[in-house]
């Protein structure tokens, strides 16, 4: 191993060297600057004699005496079941005083893609045990599921409430079958001191902290670590599942906080910019995270993500959503007027979509319904929540009497389905029950997006009872 | 193991002398435009895209960690080609042609690692080949001199190459041979096999583009009833994300009636390959019965996979999908995502640090783009058969915005628009296609087709639903405005008329096992029921009944189960005459 005391310039987070023995590009550097002080960074451009290194923890401290050294390799992680339980830094060393890890292996965190023809299409149905989700948005293992939603939203509630009471339902009580546990890996990116008080404290109470790895890059931590700490926690997620058996559920928070520090490295590399200031390639770049979710045929193990974004300005057109909803496979998104309501949690389902819905649904996965329910329920949603503006105008008066019902099923809506808070735990039975509690507000002709013979057999001739469950 | 080795390299070999992502410069390499390269110790796959000085850049179709500079870089001297023959079909390639099974075999992981090749086709496998010439027959370039049985469903043809000098056949015979064994020879002393290669970024030759008059009919009534596209024809799909862009090429995929099925996932989820692999097999050709994939060639290049094999794939298919055009056969390529393929562009072009034009794109967008599409078309091909590429290219415009460079550069090229729409997706409207904002420039060359293979008063029948359409997106105007109830009793009819156009008939849904596919004919009853109901329901309104009264008739509900309903002509006969007494009854 080489060392060079060869700095020509720094910028930003970016180090050149000069160097005469060639370098591999990604190739992992340390920096150890005057003051004894080791710093971390990676090739991002080796030429014949000078490289350019992007240094994680920030260039701070590193002058022209600062010695270089390549370790040879690229970026890797040590992963172990033991793991299991840690609390990790952005860059992915112990933080909660235990003891040292010994790896089991040390995987290049540059993930390869996973070859499309050895997947195994996910269609296990995930319970969990939020409405808005089962019923209208079903996740399913292995899929790549984001939350939407704006800064002061709940979604952190909402994703704490998600680990809490995903379950696979016929495999409820622990292990499944076929011997899978459940693990939990919890990435975070730039996120406050107090959010993260406010996830390692729920995983305390519930005793999840056993079951899972957390990556901290807290927001005073630099913001190059971000580039890396998820694909730590993603390297980690897929050795835990497709080497250990474990069904891994990842969530990464916050994606925003990430792309920002993608755009910073982008212009200290002078870049060309691509829209609002991102990288062109951040398409590519988010992809190599999110599509490191999925099933491989022959494997039993799942990796399942739930990658947290909050939309600049509330604007699901800002690049950071857009790129990700093109990627994930589907989206759930919070609404800040819902929220604002009190809605609990405060989920559109309208702008939402979950891709892998219409496999992991239906006889023998949830219930024969839940298709036409979920769509029906959708359709006289958006018809009731488009007839509010004209209310708005006209009055309720003006309206007709189909109209009015419309409305009402849309109030309803919200406030019996969507509303449930953060500790209640509904079982797809008991979503799809409120569903038809509501659709059969509706006359009967008016559900014409559900077969004759599901009407038949679950429509409420009579005025329906309050919530009254039917627990077959 | 490295194809590098195999191929006998010309002494031209060079030196990496920078390494940034998927692009490498390398000195004194001896190298012309588009050669494919092998880059560094690991043999990595790459072509060379620009000629400076004693430099020469290379976009590298794995990902390069770990390379840099020193290490040696061998040029094949050949232009990035695919191979053609047998056994094409079933297949699963990723963008460079390399097929995704054998992969998996010979790295013996699910993961993709680097520096395994593999050819297009099986060069073991031998076929049953039948001649089709006799010796002393003289054959020119791209004749067919005999068939292979493919496929269940899908005769290959064997072709004289297009760069072949032609001559007379001197031996033919039947018999089992692998694709590189020669199945006849030319007096020239010319061997033909069954294998032809032939660069990707050069169209295949063809005598003659004709105009289309066949559609090409995909069983969406969306599509077959507003805006056809034709055998030969192109389509672009743009919409946000969760529109249906997917879906609908998936349908046009599984549904289309093609020869042929070329699917080209190009930066796309993995996952939506996995569901093809595994659902076609197991559908059937409407028309043949056959498994559907027997008539199908998959590329995925998945957004994760490396970003210059993207750039290719779009190349690989339509080249691909050429080659069975030659045969005669109607080919249907879609590309999903035509705009990943343009990022990618544009991610190579930037590394170069090209000067970028419009959104950073680089200026030979709009050039490309038409390049591309006009590759396909109703062709007269060399040999005298006729064959067809449809290509259909989704475009996933930024923020859903279509006044971006890739939405707007498609627009103007292709002559079927279908425009997906949020907001339709949104209240679960599938396809969400905007029957306002699309267009197909065919219709008026289909209309022919559809009087004779349809019903004779296609076109105008189509013609009353759109007027309805149009009125009624008017009426919504003034709704928005003042509530229904304001609206004149004639225009609220309309209104319940075109909701039933929307509801019953422009809506439907892909995962219904019935309702996944029309058939034109049912497509035309089913607007013909509606007709039916506008009809009588105008004739009650003109004798005073009210307005309400024969909106509530009990059949009309009815309209909504014609498209999941089995046996349609029986369900709509029955629904008509319902329709008719009772809506007289009422008067
Ligand atoms: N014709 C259709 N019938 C039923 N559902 C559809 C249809 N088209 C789209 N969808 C629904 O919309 C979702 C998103 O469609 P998709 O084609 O994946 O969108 P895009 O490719 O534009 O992002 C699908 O997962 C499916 O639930
Ligand atoms: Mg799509």
């Amino acid at each position: 191993m080489k060392e060079y005391q060869t700095i020509t310039e720094v910028s930003g987070p970016l180090v050149f060297a000069e160097v005469d023995e060639p370098v591999g590009y990604d190739e992992i550097v340390e920096i150890e600057t005057p003051e004894g002080e080791t710093l971390r960074g990676q090739v991002l451009e080796s030429s014949e004699g000078i490289v350019s290194i992007q240094v994680f923890e920030g260039t701070g401290g590193i002058d022209r005496n600062a010695s270089v050294r390549f370790l040879g390799e690229t970026m890797k992680m040590p992963v172990t079941e033991d793991l299991l339980g840690r609390v990790l830094d952005g860059s992915g060393n112990p933080i909660d005083g235990g003891p040292e890890i010994v790896p089991d292996e040390r995987v290049d965190i540059v993930g390869e893609a996973i070859n499309p023809y050895s997947r195994e299409y996910p269609e296990e149905f995930i319970q969990t045990g939020v409405s808005a989700i089962d019923g209208m948005n079903t996740l399913v293992r292995g899929q790549k599921l984001p939350i939407f939603s704006g800064s002061g939203l709940p979604h952190n509630e909402l994703a704490l409430q998600i680990a809490r009471q995903a379950t696979v339902p016929e495999e409820e009580e622990g292990d499944d079958e076929d011997g899978s546990e459940f693990a939990v890996i919890f990435g975070a990116m730039g996120i406050t001191q107090e959010e993260a008080n406010e996830f390692m404290q729920d995983f305390e109470r519930t005793g999840a902290l056993e079951r899972s790895v957390v990556f901290m890059n807290l927001a005073d931590d630099p913001a190059v670590e971000r580039t890396v700490t998820p694909r730590l926690a993603l390297t980690t997620a897929e050795y835990l599942a497709f080497e250990k058996d474990y069904h891994v559920l990842v969530i990464l928070t916050d994606i925003t906080n990430y792309c920002e520090a993608l755009r910073e490295i982008g212009a200290a590399r002078e870049e060309v910019p691509g829209r609002r200031g991102y990288p062109g390639y951040m398409y590519t770049d988010l992809a190599q995270l999110y599509e490191r979710a999925g099933r491989i045929e022959g494997r039993e193990g799942s990796v399942t993500q739930i990658p947290i974004l909050t939309m600049p300005g509330d604007d699901d057109t800002h690049p950071i959503p857009d790129l990700t909803g093109y990627i994930t496979e589907g989206q759930i998104v919070m609404d800040r007027d819902l929220n604002s309501q009190g809605i609990e949690p405060p989920i559109n389902v309208l702008p939402s979509l979950s891709r892998l819905m219409d496999d992991g649904i239906g006889e023998g996965l949830t219930r024969a319904d839940h298709g036409d329910v979920s769509d029906q329920m959708y359709a006289a949603y958006a018809e009731g929540e488009d007839l509010r503006d004209l209310v708005n105008i006209v009055g309720r008066e003006a309206l007709s009497e189909r109209d009015n019902k419309f409305l009402d099923f849309a109030d309803r809506f919200e406030e019996e389905f969507a509303q449930q808070g953060y500790d209640t735990n509904r079982t797809i039975e008991d979503t799809l029950e409120i569903g038809w509690d509501l659709l059969s507000m509706l006359p009967k002709e008016e559900l014409n997006r559900i077969g004759e013979d599901l009407i038949e057999e679950h429509y409420r001739e009579e005025e329906p009872e309050a919530a009254e469950v039917s627990a077959d | 193991m490295s194809q590098a080795e195999d191929i006998e390299t010309v002494d031209e070999d060079g030196v990496i002398e920078s390494v940034s992502g998927p692009v490498v410069t390398a000195a004194d390499l001896d190298a012309r435009m588009n050669d494919v390269v092998y880059v560094g110790d690991e043999g990595l796959m790459g072509e060379v895209i620009e000629i400076e000085g004693n430099l020469t850049t290379i976009q590298v179709y794995e990902e390069t960690s770990g390379v840099g500079p020193g290490e040696p870089v061998e040029n094949t001297g050949e232009p990035l080609s695919v191979d053609l023959g047998p056994g094409m079909l079933n297949a699963i390639y990723d963008g460079v042609q390399r097929p995704l099974d054998v992969l998996e075999e010979k790295m013996g992981t699910a993961f993709l690692d680097r520096g395994v090749d593999a050819p297009g086709i099986d060069f073991e496998k031998e076929w049953e080949f039948e001649p089709t010439v006799d010796e002393g027959d003289a054959v020119e370039p791209g004749d067919v001199i005999g068939e292979v049985p493919e496929t269940a469903s899908i005769t290959h043809k064997v072709m004289v190459p297009p760069d072949s000098d032609g001559g007379e056949v001197t031996s033919i015979e039947a018999g089992e041979f692998t694709v590189d064994e020669p199945v006849a020879e030319l007096d020239s002393g010319e061997e033909i096999t069954m294998h032809q290669e032939w660069p990707v970024r050069e169209a295949r030759p063809a005598e003659e583009k004709e105009t289309p008059t066949i559609p090409l009919v995909s069983g969406q009534r969306i599509l077959d009833g507003l805006f056809p596209i034709a055998k030969g024809g192109t389509a672009a799909i743009p919409g946000p994300f969760g529109s249906g862009k997917t879906v609908t090429q998936h349908q046009l995929a599984k549904w289309a009636d093609a020869d042929i099925v070329v699917y080209v996932g190009c930066g796309e989820r993995g996952n939506e390959m996995t569901e093809v692999i595994e659902d076609f097999p197991e559908l059937e050709d409407p028309k043949t019965g056959k498994p559907l994939m027997s008539r199908t060639c998959l590329i995925a290049n998945t957004s994760n996979m490396p970003v210059a094999a993207r750039e290719s794939c779009i190349y690989t298919g339509i080249t691909i999908a050429e080659y069975f055009r030659d045969m005669g056969y109607d080919v249907a390529l879609m590309a999903d995502s035509t705009s990943r393929w343009a990022e990618a562009m544009r991610e190579i072009s930037s590394r170069l640090e090209e000067m970028p034009g419009e959104e950073g794109y680089p200026a030979y967008l709009a050039a490309s783009l038409s390049e591309f599409y006009e590759r396909a078309g109703l062709f007269q091909n060399i040999n005298g058969t006729q064959g067809s590429v449809s290509v259909i290219g989704a475009v996933s415009p930024p923020g859903g915005d279509f006044s971006e460079p890739v939405t707007q550069n498609t627009l103007r090229i292709v002559k079927t628009f279908w425009a997906l729409d949020a907001d339709l997706a949104e209240r679960r409207h599938f396809p969400s296609i905007n029957w306002n904002e699309s267009y197909s420039l065919y219709r008026q060359q289909l209309d022919p087709w559809f009087r004779e293979n349809v019903e004779e008063d296609w076109p105008e029948v189509r013609q009353w639903a759109v007027d309805v359409l149009d009125e009624e997106d008017e009426l919504q105007e003034i709704v928005q405005l003042v509530g229904k109830d304001a609206l004149p009793e004639d225009q609220q009819l309309t209104l319940e008329v075109a909701r039933y156009l929307r509801e019953a008939w422009l809506q439907q849904n892909a995962f219904h096992d019935v309702d996944t596919y029309c058939d034109p004919k049912k497509t035309y009853r089913m607007l013909q029921a509606i007709k039916t109901l506008n009809d009588e329901a105008f004739e009650a309104l003109d004798a005073g009944v009210p307005v309400d009264e024969i909106a509530n008739v009990d059949a009309a509900p009815r309209l909504n189960r014609m498209g999941t309903a089995e046996e349609w002509n029986e369900f709509i006969d029955e629904l008509e005459s319902d329709l008719e007494e009772q809506i007289r009854s009422l008067y």
